[in-house]
């Protein structure tokens, strides 16, 4: 590797005297189509690329032919009678005897011949794989020298590598985001397979325990999630009853009111919020307020859980304030002080010209903000799963105990579970259905922002 | 540059009773900066942005159907001084006023006088056109509605259109006046303001470079109005333009420095100016 980091130094350094020298000396740079250091750069690349390259596919198949080949080699009566797995556990052992790992067998001296003939074939490719790299590297760099040239357009060449790394940087994190929706997708459409949408989407019984054994004494597993979605609801609901006037308060207070000097120091603080662990919040929401809100109930002669939505609600409403505050405090900054003068000049006093003026041109980017803070409200796992209880209830009563759709996500998918069953299914159902909503929600959101933005310039 | 402005250093104390006596002439200005029927009268006004003064010791009278216009180099402290007659400086942090500015009598900057309704008696037009992001109707009707000058909408209505008939936009907007009035072109925008202006009745409008953000036709347009307009207003306008200061104005200030070097009819300012630093500028010689 650092011989590869050599080549490309050196091919750089001679890409650059070339080039110099292929002008007619240091005087006369100008008559070059680029700067010399973009010479340079190209043969780096030409070095770099290609090995590289070379490199990611030889060790993507040495294995597989090393594999083959030991596989070939063993004697026959040793393969006899053997299915496909355990052809694989032999040649497993084969490799850790090889590389000096605790096998699982017992060493037969076929085995052991074996493994030293893969330790010997292993070496060989190692060997002629840096050779072979080193050789490409070394063949791009002349290339690259020899294509050196006054009028070759180096720079340009180098600049659309240079794009296309970048390319494909931005590409990752779209092709993730596909293979996630990829996933889940092939994953519910098992799920809906067992089960019917309609059962799912509108049934109103969750009891996703089935029998894992066929010795199992289990139920037979009911998959209503409209129980999850209600569940979801009310407590992103009772989040955003939270956080939506507060943040928009605190937010009017720090663009509009405060001095300098708060605002310096509050809205830090505020975004601290946003930055303590959601596990933190769960703590609080269980151990401190849950009770709280529990003996105030009783105190007044309610029926309490003591795992409520409203404690989880109220916590996770906390938890977005900064959201809330943050992007509202953004986009009322951005409206122009242009506007809060012809306000003002028309006699208006700050509260008039804040709720009239400022608030409305702001909105639409108030909006996007709420909605964001939403899809996060939805997606917010630790604080339900702490605070407002597994228990499936269809039912509007802060007080009661209910749960989440990310929280059964958790509890389907956590502990030893067989992958084809109806119930771990479930969860990647659920997941989809999340996923669709917040990303709706995050589309809303995105669109009502950018509308926004353009509205000014 | 340096030795110019030492000709008019001076004491920058507040305006003396002698100065008053003397029939409000502040020693330094050039020129008469009376009228003999002011709207507002100004007298030994300072302003400090933080340690920095922009304005010293400048006395000037805003007169009935009268264009006073402001013309001087940037940073010459004539926006700041037409910020201070209705209070928007209050707006700015660290900016501290000094002095006497009356409105009918009314000292605006006494402790009692609150700025809100001071700024709907004394209007003003910014230099970019700022209509709201509502409709062209919501724009006009903004300031009455929030002042209460309407008792039901027949009358807002009545209101909106005298007001953008006195704009001189009436026609063109008459059939649109629920769409965006961003969606107007500048020269419509700005006129739009002065409508917007102009609907809660003020006594003075204050215009900040009204026209430095358009084209030659639109600006035409308003300064045409600007005259209109005097029948019925006090205007003060701050303007870069010296064809413009000499098409719509009646009196000329001159400010150099923060200082207001020189007042007249506008005749005189351009055809005879007696300070030198005026003559300089106004021939174009700087600023």
């Amino acid at each position: 590797m650092l011989a590869l980091l050599a080549v490309m130094a050196l091919a750089y350094h001679g890409g650059r005297k070339r080039a110099i020298t292929s002008a007619g000396g240091a005087g006369r740079i100008s008559t070059l189509h680029s700067l010399p250091g973009y010479y340079g750069f190209y043969a780096a690349l030409w070095a770099g690329i290609p090995a590289l390259l070379l490199l990611g596919l030889w060790l993507g198949i040495q294995d597989h032919v090393v594999t083959g080949l030991v596989k070939s080699a063993l004697p026959a009566q040793t393969l006899a009678g053997l299915s496909d797995s355990e052809l694989g556990l032999l040649l497993n052992d084969v490799k850790n005897l090889a590389s000096g790992s605790i096998v699982g067998g017992t060493v037969t001296p076929a085995i052991q011949a074996a493994a030293d003939h893969f330790a010997h074939l292993q070496r060989l490719a190692n060997w002629a794989m840096w050779l072979l790299v080193l050789a490409a590297a070394v063949s791009g760099m002349a290339l690259a020298w020899g294509r050196t040239t006054p009028t070759m357009r180096a720079r340009n060449r180098v600049e659309s590598i240079v794009m296309g790394a970048m390319f494909l940087c931005s590409s990752i994190a779209i092709l993730t985001t596909l293979g996630i929706i990829l996933s889940v997708v092939f994953e519910s459409l098992q799920f809906f397979e067992k089960i019917a949408p309609g059962e799912f989407f509108l049934g109103t019984l969750w009891s996703p325990q089935t029998a894992m054994r066929a010795d199992q004494v289990a139920a037979a597993g009911a998959f209503g999630a409209v129980p999850l979605f209600t569940g979801t609801l009310l407590i992103s609901f009772i989040a955003m009853a939270v956080a939506v006037p507060i943040g928009l308060m605190a937010a009017i207070y720090l663009s509009e009111y405060a001095p300098r000097h708060v605002r310096s120091v509050a809205k830090p603080l505020l975004e601290v919020l946003a930055g303590i662990p959601t596990v933190v919040y769960g703590f609080f929401a269980a151990l401190t307020l849950a009770p709280v809100i529990r003996a105030i109930g009783e105190s007044l002669g309610l029926q309490v859980a003591s795992e409520s939505a409203l404690a989880a609600g109220l916590v996770m409403g906390i938890m977005i304030i900064p959201f809330v505050s943050s992007l509202s405090d953004d986009v009322i900054n951005a409206v122009p002080q242009a506007m809060r003068d012809g306000s003002y000049a028309l006699g208006a006093t700050q509260s008039e010209t804040i709720r009239r003026v400022v608030i409305p041109a702001a909105l639409p980017g108030i909006v996007g903000g709420v909605l964001l803070a939403v899809s996060r409200a939805i997606g917010e796992t630790m604080i339900v799963v702490m605070a407002a209880g597994l228990s499936a209830n269809l039912t509007a009563n802060p007080l009661a105990s209910v749960t989440t759709v990310t929280v059964q996500i958790v509890t389907l998918l956590t502990g030893d579970q067989e992958f084809d069953s109806a119930k771990t299914l479930a969860a990647f159902a659920l997941g989809l259905t999340l996923f669709l909503v917040t990303l709706v929600l995050n589309v809303i959101a995105l669109h009502i922002v950018r509308k926004y933005r353009e509205q000014y310039e | 540059m340096s030795t110019l402005a030492s000709e008019i250093v001076r004491d920058t104390s507040a305006v003396s009773a002698a100065d008053l006596a003397r029939g409000g002439r502040v020693s330094g200005t050039i020129g008469d900066i009376t009228t003999p029927d002011p709207r507002m009268v100004c007298r030994g006004v300072n302003v400090w942005y933080g340690a920095k003064q922009a304005i010293k010791d400048v006395g000037l009278d805003i007169g009935k159907n009268q264009v006073v216009a402001m013309i001087g180099p940037s940073g010459c402290g004539k926006s700041t001084f037409l910020r201070c007659l209705n209070r928007m400086n209050d707006t700015i942090d660290g900016c501290r006023v000094q002095g006497s500015i009356q409105l009918d009598g009314q000292e605006i900057y006494d402790k009692r006088v609150d700025p809100v309704p001071l700024r709907a008696q004394v209007g003003m037009v910014f230099q970019k056109p700022n209509p709201f992001p509502k409709s062209i109707y919501e724009n006009v009707a903004y300031g009455p509605r929030i002042h209460g000058l309407t008792n039901s909408k027949a009358e807002l209505d009545a209101l909106v259109e005298t007001s953008l008939q006195k704009a001189g936009l009436w026609n063109e907007v008459k059939d649109r006046l629920d769409q965006p009035g961003t969606g107007l072109s500048g020269g419509q925008q700005q006129r739009l303001c002065i409508a917007r202006t102009i609907a809660v009745s003020p006594e003075v409008i204050l215009m900040d470079e009204p026209c430095s953000a358009l084209d030659p036709i639109a600006t035409a347009i308003i300064e045409e109005l600007i005259d209109e307009l005097r029948e019925q207003y006090a205007i003060a306008i701050v303007t870069h333009s010296m064809q413009q200061a000499a098409r719509v104005s009646q009196r000329t200030a001159y400010f150099h420095l923060g200082d207001l070097v020189e007042v007249g009819e506008t005749n005189q300012i351009f055809t005879n100016p007696q300070h030198r630093l005026t003559e300089d500028y106004i021939t174009g010689r700087f600023g």
